[in-house]
Order: structure tokens, then C-alpha cells, then sequence
């Protein structure tokens, strides 16, 4: 290919590329905007994109009106406490299935993925129930615990195809020279599967922070997340928009920035044995 | 292995551990509430409160009606615990209170004066007699018009119209090229959306929705004439998407200028008459509900009130507070704060003799007497086996109620023919209510 | 080296994960399984009685099942051929060089970060609505009368709401295994005379396949459950045009609140589930194995 082709060709995918991108973006772009505008100019039509009275003012009406910084607190204990609570059980678990693997493996894990094929809404009373009998309700650990069993077997199965690319010979190597298991997996696998561990990590991270069944129905106040925010700004008498976009602005920005930050590391792990 | 297993368990029993030992202070009170414009200034005029009573501190848990709904009745009815002050509705309180799950409120100091309570709304409240939750805003419904349309159309709107003239009107001031619809009504499916909106409506045609053996009515002719008139009326008067739009959103068109009429709840009033939400704030005129000529009018009745699960230990703490949040103190506390015209209407006599309410509040007297012309014990033409105007006060409801408020809307929206719609709302609900064992 | 002792290891290591998922399953599945044989509303407490089969016979003979059942299929099935067709675009495209592709690339995943109520709302207030939506301004603007998404074309607007979250997952991770694939493979077969397509066909995709499994059985696993975009929106009308199954449960179970027929249910949809899971592992199964 000549030079000039080679930058005619660029400049083409640089025009597609923005414009997919930035297609995909516009909602959240147009909600980030719309929450700087005042009730009656959100509604407003023709639409102004920049050219509007920029107020801050539906954001200082949320913060007088609910505990944001509570609410995020909590989104952030329980969508990272769950997965890290969940990796120190499912490494162990992808580690047995993929070094040592028997004819059950593959069957245990189809039966993990199928533990999450209840719609969580059938099983809410007698869960409310249990969580009534045994003082979870309204509580992180009871919730922590509820989103790490929800997200298990998504964890164990990505772990488990992470692991499966890593050599074996290198694990028995070690055990050869007498390491036990757990050593075996915290100075050998681990440090080799960073990479597989990371992305498990983030990935469930995201699914945690936006799950918005268990978190909405199991809490009331002290351990109410983002998801029970949200349910407050959805839909008042009234004009609502600006306030619904400010809200969802600050319900979607942690984990948002969070993302656009890892999201290297995000993706590192997500190979599922591609690269083999 | 051993000691991962070990910190493992660990780990997992001092999460619990901690979850545990978050239990609440003494005198905190976690209040339910509903996210609707009086109840947000409630919470923002929460100092008053702590001021006059020490020691009682509030939790607001703020949600949208229908999550708020739900989480409510599944706390309450599996004894959850986890309120002490929830927002109900007229729909709940017979229900909750005939299975004793509800705190009598027959003891609210003497200077509550109870007796003040508009009856209608006051007898909605109440079994055998003894209040069970107290109303903190009552409405009903009215007719809300803008003058101007009506007045360069050359029409004139009478204090009690009727349906016919409705339809009439909102055909002739329509002009869609200018954006400006006829009538805005409820077309979003759910028994508190679209289905209120139409049962009310059926009433003042002579529709039921049981005879007196729970049997069914959707099949009858009356029905067919609600639902034809109401697609009719909504196809060719109504803003497009009206089978999506509930109160907000009819709200929000009504306020942006794009209706001429709309038929809901009275509070809406001081929204729609508001300047600062508002764009038609002095254009709008009110008159009753509709009627045709039956002698039932098209009007529900609704009140947001404040009651006490029977399982709260803190029942003293929250009687206070309920008493507080429905006194005639708190309507002068808002009027001083942010105008006579702000305060939660609907629920005391006494405010319906107060000049300066009158003169703030256009909508007053409409309001007042639309709360009166609704009848919750007898609702409809012909005789029925229940109470509730917009609805009928059975747990049963508001799962029918739901369904078929879909068919209503897939009506609206042109999927499914008027008499399919009847045709699978009435056997819907024979199945609901057999299975509810209303129905051999 | 021992395998008898290794294989005691295994499953002492696997012992905690497999544990508390089976505590999972047994308690609270369980708990449904007994409730679906139970007649039990809760605003009718103390009523409770054994009912057999009656709950599974009221929920299936629901006239609005099959339609739930179908539902459920075209959403799984819409989400899955939108994200996997636009993630493979998406995927390519991001994976030539041109100018600010990195950025380009934060915009394309940030959907993916949305919780689905926030987006759903976002959705049918602001893009959607026929009179105060962004999409009614455009075609206004084009001339054409504006679509009522919700009313109208409700399936596909549910659909391409939840596409719009799912497409940066299958983006983010056919891309990853796109940029392992190496250049000399695919130079080589230029070398060759390949065109661009018959590269893609032959080479790419086959590339692809692993990914594209792991994605369409996550996908699945969520999409078959999807409830907040439904509550939200069109609340599974209108009539039951965007029911599908986890909403019907929801109407048995926070509308009805019979706990029973919401319970039995849950299980007919687990049961279907699995089925739908056997079925794709039958399918694409053979990707999985290493």
C-alpha cells in the first residue's frame, strides 16, 4: 500500500470510529448535560446542546433531599467487598477444576452457571424471610453475602478458563519441591494469573454495582446502595428530568471513572483462551 | 488449605458479625414514604419536628409509588420490621387493617382534633369506625382547562360538565401541526395509572366492575361504551404515546402547554398553577369530573396517609411524629414557609375555612367539592359487593387491576381491538377470582 | 506424585465454592420449590394450605405464558444477534489504527458501566418519548410524523435498550481476542490473494469463535432474567407485547403477591432455563474445551 493510502484509509476508520463512538456515547453524554439544565429547559424543544444556562442546581437539590455519599459508600462496600469475598472462594475452586480436572468438572460447573437462572424475583419471600429471621435485613453483610453467591459462579467460570491456559508442568514443578496447595496457588498461580484474576475482579465488580433487585428489596435505609437512590428520583410529580439526569449522573460516575481507569486491566484477562 | 478454610470462615462470620451489631438507637424512626412533591417538603421541614421532640430522630427512606408499594407490603405482611412509619394509601388501609397488621390511631392528643378530617376522606381511613392511618394529602379528581384555548375556540366551560361536552371540546381546540392536544389522559398500564383513570370513568357510565356475586362485568355494554369512548376520545384528541403516559408525564405536557384538558388528581392544581413549573400557570380554569346525566361523576378518591406497622416497637416516637406531619400546626408551618398554596391539601375542613387558603389557592373550593361528590361506599350506578371508587379494596386487585390496565393500553395503542381487550380482561379476572375463590 | 492425594486436595479446594452454592440452591431454591406446592398469599396469612401441582397448573394454563415464554426468546435472541453482529463491527473497526482510538474506545464501553434502571430511564424519558424526546425532535426535523417507540415497537425498543448495554461486553471481548490473533497469519494469507473478506471469514471469525461463546452464554445467563428494563418502561405492555417471563413472575409475586404461583413460577423458569443452557452447550459446546 502507498503512504497515501495508508493515511486516506486512517482518515476514513478516524471518521467512522468517532461517529460509532460517539453515537454509543449520547445518552450518557446527553444525560451528563441535561442535569446542568433547569427543569423547564430540559424538556425544551428545540433541544440546546451547549448554549443553555448551566445550573448546578439540580445537584444541590439532590444532595439536600438524600444521603448521596451513603448510598455511594454502600455500592462501593458491597460490589467490591462481594467479589473480593467471592474470589477467595472461587480460586481455590477454578484452581482444583483446572489442574485437576475429572469427568464431574464440566458438569459442576454448568450446574453453578444454573444457580443463576432463577428469576431473583420468585425467590425474594422466602428470602425476605430468611433475612428477617436472622437480622440480615437492611444490612451490608447480608447483602455482601446474597451478591457474592449471585456473581459465584460467573467468578469460578471465568477464573476456571483464566487457569486453564496457564502450563501445568509449572504447578507440579512446585509441588514437586513441596509446596503445599495453598502455597501452590498464592506464590505460583496467583502472581501468573494477575492478568485473569484482575479482569474476574472488575468485571464483577461492574455487575455488582448495578445489580438492582436484591440491593433494592433487601434494604430499607442503613445499607441501601445506589440502585435504592435511583428508585427515589424515578419518576416524582413533577418536572423531573434535569433531576432524573443529575441523579443518574452521580448513581453511574464512580463506576463509570472506575472503568475508563482499569479498563486495561479490564480487558487483559478477558481472553477466555484466545490466545492460545 | 486448612488456614484458607480457616480465615475463610472467618471472614464470613465477622461479616456477619458486623452486619449484626448495626442495629438501630433507641428512637430512631425509619420512615416509607412516597416520592410526590408534598412529601419531599415534609422531609426538607424535618428540623421542626426534632426540635420540638428530643430524642426522636427520622430516617427517610424516599421511593417511587410502585417500589415503595411493594417493599411496604412485603415488609409488613412478613413482619419484617423494617419501619415504623409507613405511606399508604386508601386502597391499603381496609385491607391491612382487617388483618390486624396496622396500629389503631385513635389517640393522637387532644388538640389533633380528628373531627376536623373531611369525612370522605376520614371514612376511606377507617374500619368499624377507628382510624388506622392518617391522611396527609387527599385528592380527587377534576378537570383541569386552559382558558385561553377554550376562550379563542368560543367555548365555555360549565362547573359540571358533561362527558359529551368533554369530547366535543377537546376535538375542537386540537391542532396538532401546533402541538396542542385536546385532552391529555392516563393511558400507562397499572391499576394506579391508566386503570383508575378508566374505572372511575365506567362509573359514570353505569359500568361495575362485580355484580354482587363477584361475577365479572367487562362483558356488559356499559364497558363497551367506557373503553370505545375513552380509545375514541384519546386517538383523536389525545398527544401521541398516550398509551406510555401516566400523571408525570400527562403533568408535564398539561405544564409545557400542550393540552387542553386533562382529567386527574386535584392536587396537580397547585403544580399546573405554580410559575415557577409551570408555563400556562394563569391559564388554567377547573371544573368537577364529568358526568352522563347517571348521577355518578367520573371522580375518585385517593389520600397519601401515614400509618404504624402493628409489629414497630417504637409506636409512641411514631404517633408523635404522625400526629406532627398531619396537624393543622404542620399546614400553617408550610404556609408560612413556602405559601398557603403549597400546603397539602385535601384532608381538614377547617382549611377549606381558611381566607387565606381560599385566596391562595384558586383550585380551593373545586377541590373541596370534588373530594365530597366521591362516594367510596357506594361508587357505582347499580349495586356492587365492594368499596373504592378507582379501585376495588381486595388484595386481589392489584394484580387484576395491572392486567388489565394492559389490555386498556394495548386498546389505546391500537393492538388489540376494544372487544378483544373486554373479552380478555373479563376472562382474566374470572381466572383471578376463582382462583381468589370469589368464583365457584 | 500422588494422584490420589491431589485429587483429595481438589476437592477439599473446591469444597467452599461448591458448599455455599449448594447452601444457595437448597435454602432459598428449595424454599421456592416448597412454596410453589403450597397455596400461600401473603396478604392473606394463615391460609396457607398443600395444593399439589395447582400452582404450576394456574401459572402454566396464564394466557399471557406462551406469550411471556415467546418474549423471553425474541429478547434473548435480539440482544444476542445485535451485540454479537455490532460487537464483531465494533470489534474490527476498533481494532484498525486511526486517530483518538483510545478515546474512541472509552466511549464505546461506557454503556456497559449504565445500570439498567438508569438506562431504561434515560431511554423512554429522553430519547424515546414521542413528544419530549430527543428522537421525536430528529424526526420532526426530518419531516416524518415521530415514532411512539414504547407503544408502537415496544419488543424492539426493550431490545435495543438492552443491546445498548450489552454491546460494549461483547466489544471489549472479541476485541481482546481479536488483537491476539497475530498480523503474520493474516498477512499471510493477503500474500496469498485473500481479500479482506475472505480473510474475515477464514481467518477472523474462526479466531473468533471461542469468544464469541463465552459471550452469548454470559449474555444469556443475564438476558434470560431481564426485569429492570421492562419495570421501567413499558411496566410488560402494552397488553403483553414486552412480558416475558421474569415479569410475569414479578406479577404473580409483587402484584398478586401469591407467593405460590410466583414460586412455581420461578421454577418452571429455571427449568426452561436449563434447558436453553443445554441446548446452547450442545450447540457451542465444543468451544469451551480447551
Amino acid at each position: 500500500m502507498t503512504r497515501a493510502a495508508t493515511v486516506q484509509r486512517k482518515l476514513a476508520f478516524t471518521v467512522i470510529g468517532w461517529s460509532v463512538g460517539l453515537l454509543l456515547f449520547f445518552p450518557i453524554l446527553w444525560t451528563l448535560l441535561t442535569s446542568f439544565k433547569t427543569e423547564g429547559a430540559a424538556i425544551q424543544l428545540p433541544p440546546k446542546f451547549l448554549w443553555f444556562d448551566w445550573t448546578l442546581e439540580n445537584y444541590f437539590e439532590i444532595q439536600r433531599r438524600s444521603d448521596y455519599l451513603k448510598h455511594a459508600l454502600n455500592s462501593g462496600i458491597l460490589s467490591v467487598g462481594s467479589t473480593v469475598l467471592g474470589l477467595v472462594v472461587a480460586v481455590p475452586a477454578a484452581w482444583a477444576m483446572a489442574f485437576s480436572p475429572t469427568r464431574h468438572t464440566k458438569n459442576i460447573l454448568m450446574w453453578m452457571l444454573s444457580t443463576k437462572m432463577l428469576p431473583p424475583v420468585a425467590a425474594l419471600v422466602p428470602m425476605y424471610l430468611l433475612f428477617r429471621d436472622f437480622g440480615l435485613l437492611d444490612t451490608r453483610g447480608g447483602l455482601l453475602a446474597v451478591l457474592m453467591l449471585v456473581n459465584l459462579p460467573i467468578i469460578v467460570w471465568m477464573l476456571f478458563t483464566y487457569f486453564k491456559e496457564i502450563p501445568g508442568e509449572i504447578l507440579e514443578a512446585a509441588r514437586m519441591d513441596g509446596a503445599d496447595a495453598a502455597r501452590e496457588i498464592i506464590y505460583i498461580l496467583a502472581p501468573m494469573a494477575t492478568p485473569g484474576i484482575a479482569s474476574t475482579l472488575l468485571l464483577n465488580i461492574i455487575l455488582a454495582w448495578n445489580e438492582a433487585f436484591w440491593t433494592l428489596n433487601l434494604t430499607a435505609a442503613d445499607a441501601a446502595p445506589l440502585s435504592a437512590f435511583i428508585a427515589s428520583y424515578s419518576s416524582p410529580e413533577g418536572l423531573f428530568w434535569a433531576k432524573l439526569s443529575a441523579a443518574s449522573t452521580l448513581a453511574i460516575a464512580p463506576i463509570l471513572v472506575m472503568g475508563w481507569f482499569s479498563q486495561k486491566q479490564l480487558v487483559r484477562g478477558l481472553t477466555f483462551g484466545a490466545v492460545k | 488449605m486448612k488456614t484458607l478454610q480457616r480465615g475463610l470462615l472467618a471472614l464470613c462470620l465477622s461479616a456477619l458479625a458486623a452486619a449484626a451489631s448495626t442495629d438501630a438507637r433507641a428512637q430512631k424512626l425509619t420512615i416509607a414514604t412516597v416520592n410526590n412533591g408534598d412529601m419531599i417538603r415534609m422531609q426538607k421541614l424535618t428540623d421542626d419536628f426534632t426540635a420540638k421532640n428530643p430524642g426522636i430522630t427520622l430516617e427517610w427512606v424516599t421511593m417511587e409509588e410502585n417500589v415503595l408499594r411493594q417493599k411496604v407490603t412485603t415488609d409488613i405482611a412478613t413482619r419484617g420490621g423494617q419501619y415504623d412509619v409507613m405511606t399508604i394509601g386508601t386502597y391499603e388501609v381496609p385491607i391491612w387493617a382487617k388483618q390486624n397488621w396496622l396500629v389503631a390511631l385513635d389517640d393522637l392528643g387532644a388538640d389533633y382534633d380528628v373531627d376536623d378530617l373531611l369525612p370522605a376522606i376520614r371514612n376511606g381511613l377507617s374500619v368499624d369506625g377507628t382510624l388506622y392511618a392518617a391522611p396527609f394529602y387527599g385528592e380527587s379528581s377534576m378537570v383541569m382547562y386552559r382558558t385561553d384555548l377554550f376562550r379563542r375556540a368560543g367555548l365555555n366551560m360549565p362547573a359540571e360538565p358533561s362527558w359529551d361536552f368533554i369530547a366535543d371540546a377537546a376535538r375542537k381546540i386540537t391542532d396538532k401541526s401546533a402541538g396542542i392536544y385536546g385532552i391529555c389522559l392516563r393511558g400507562k398500564a397499572g391499576w394506579g395509572e391508566n386503570t383508575a383513570f378508566i374505572t372511575a370513568t365506567a362509573n359514570s357510565f353505569g359500568a361495575r366492575w362485580f355484580d354482587m356475586n363477584w361475577r365479572p362485568q367487562f362483558d356488559s355494554p356499559q364497558w363497551k361504551n367506557t373503553l370505545q369512548f375513552y380509545v375514541d376520545l384519546l386517538n383523536d384528541a389525545g398527544p401521541p404515546g398516550a398509551s406510555s403516559n401516566g400523571f408525570n408525564e400527562n403533568l408535564a405536557l398539561f405544564q409545557s402547554g400542550k393540552c387542553g384538558m386533562w382529567v386527574d388528581a386535584t392536587v396537580a392544581a397547585s403544580f399546573v398553577t405554580n410559575p415557577a413549573e409551570s408555563t400556562v400557570a394563569d391559564k388554567v380554569g377547573f371544573a368537577l369530573a364529568p358526568d352522563n346525566g347517571l348521577g355518578k361523576r367520573g371522580n375518585w378518591l385517593w389520600a397519601w396517609s401515614l400509618a404504624i406497622p402493628a409489629g414497630s416497637e417504637k409506636r409512641d416516637a411514631a404517633k408523635a411524629f404522625i400526629a406532627w406531619a398531619t396537624s393543622k400546626d404542620y399546614l400553617e408551618l408550610v404556609a408560612g414557609k413556602e405559601g398557603w398554596a403549597n400546603v397539602p391539601p385535601g384532608t381538614r375542613t377547617s382549611l377549606y375555612k381558611n381566607p387565606a387558603y381560599l385566596r391562595a389557592a384558586p383550585f380551593a373550593k373545586m377541590t373541596l367539592n370534588s373530594i365530597r361528590a366521591a362516594d367510596p361506599t357506594r361508587p357505582t350506578v347499580d349495586p356492587v359487593p365492594y368499596v373504592g371508587v378507582q379501585f376495588v379494596a381486595i388484595p386481589e386487585f392489584q394484580g387484576i387491576g395491572t392486567e388489565v390496565g394492559q389490555q386498556f393500553s394495548a386498546a389505546l395503542a391500537g393492538r388489540t381491538s376494544v372487544d378483544q381487550a373486554l373479552r380478555n380482561a373479563q376472562n382474566l379476572t374470572e381466572r383471578a377470582m376463582k382462583r381468589g375463590g370469589y368464583l365457584k | 506424585m500422588p494422584t490420589l492425594h491431589a485429587h483429595a486436595t481438589a476437592r477439599l479446594a473446591m469444597s467452599p465454592a461448591v458448599a455455599l452454592l449448594l447452601a444457595w440452591m437448597l435454602v432459598p431454591l428449595g424454599m421456592t420449590l416448597y412454596f410453589s406446592f403450597l397455596r400461600y398469599n401473603l396478604l392473606m396469612p394463615g391460609l396457607e394450605s398443600f395444593t399439589g401441582l395447582g400452582n404450576y397448573q394456574f401459572f402454566l394454563t396464564d394466557p399471557a405464558f406462551f406469550d411471556a415464554l415467546a418474549n423471553t426468546l425474541l429478547l434473548v435472541g435480539g440482544v444476542l444477534l445485535v451485540t454479537v453482529v455490532g460487537g464483531v463491527g465494533l470489534a474490527v473497526l476498533l481494532d484498525q489504527p486511526f486517530w483518538g482510538r483510545g478515546v474512541v474506545r472509552l466511549l464505546v464501553v461506557a454503556p456497559f458501566f449504565v445500570m439498567p434502571t438508569v438506562s431504561a430511564l434515560v431511554w423512554k424519558n429522553m430519547l424515546m418519548h414521542p413528544v419530549n424526546g430527543l428522537f421525536a425532535w430528529v424526526a420532526q426535523g426530518l419531516g416524518v410524523a415521530p415514532v411512539d417507540w414504547l407503544a408502537q415497537l415496544p419488543l424492539f425498543s426493550i431490545t435495543m435498550i438492552v443491546a445498548w448495554g450489552w454491546l460494549p461486553f461483547a466489544t471489549l471481548i472479541l476485541l481482546t481476542a481479536l488483537q491476539s490473533l497475530s498480523r503474520e497469519q493474516k498477512e499471510a494469507a493477503e500474500m496469498d490473494g485473500a481479500g479482506p473478506l475472505a480473510v474475515f471469514a477464514h481467518i477472523t471469525l474462526p479466531h473468533l469463535a471461542r469468544a464469541l461463546t463465552v459471550v452469548v452464554l454470559i449474555e444469556t445467563i443475564f438476558l434470560l432474567s431481564v426485569f429492570a428494563e421492562i419495570f421501567v418502561t413499558t411496566n410488560g405492555g402494552p397488553g403483553t407485547a414486552t412480558t416475558n417471563l421474569s415479569f410475569l413472575i414479578y406479577a404473580q409475586a409483587l402484584l398478586q403477591y401469591d407467593v405460590g404461583g410466583a414460586s412455581a413460577g420461578g421454577v418452571v423458569a429455571i427449568v426452561l432455563a436449563n434447558l436453553v443452557a443445554v441446548f446452547l452447550i450442545r450447540l457451542i459446546g465444543k468451544n469451551l474445551d480447551a
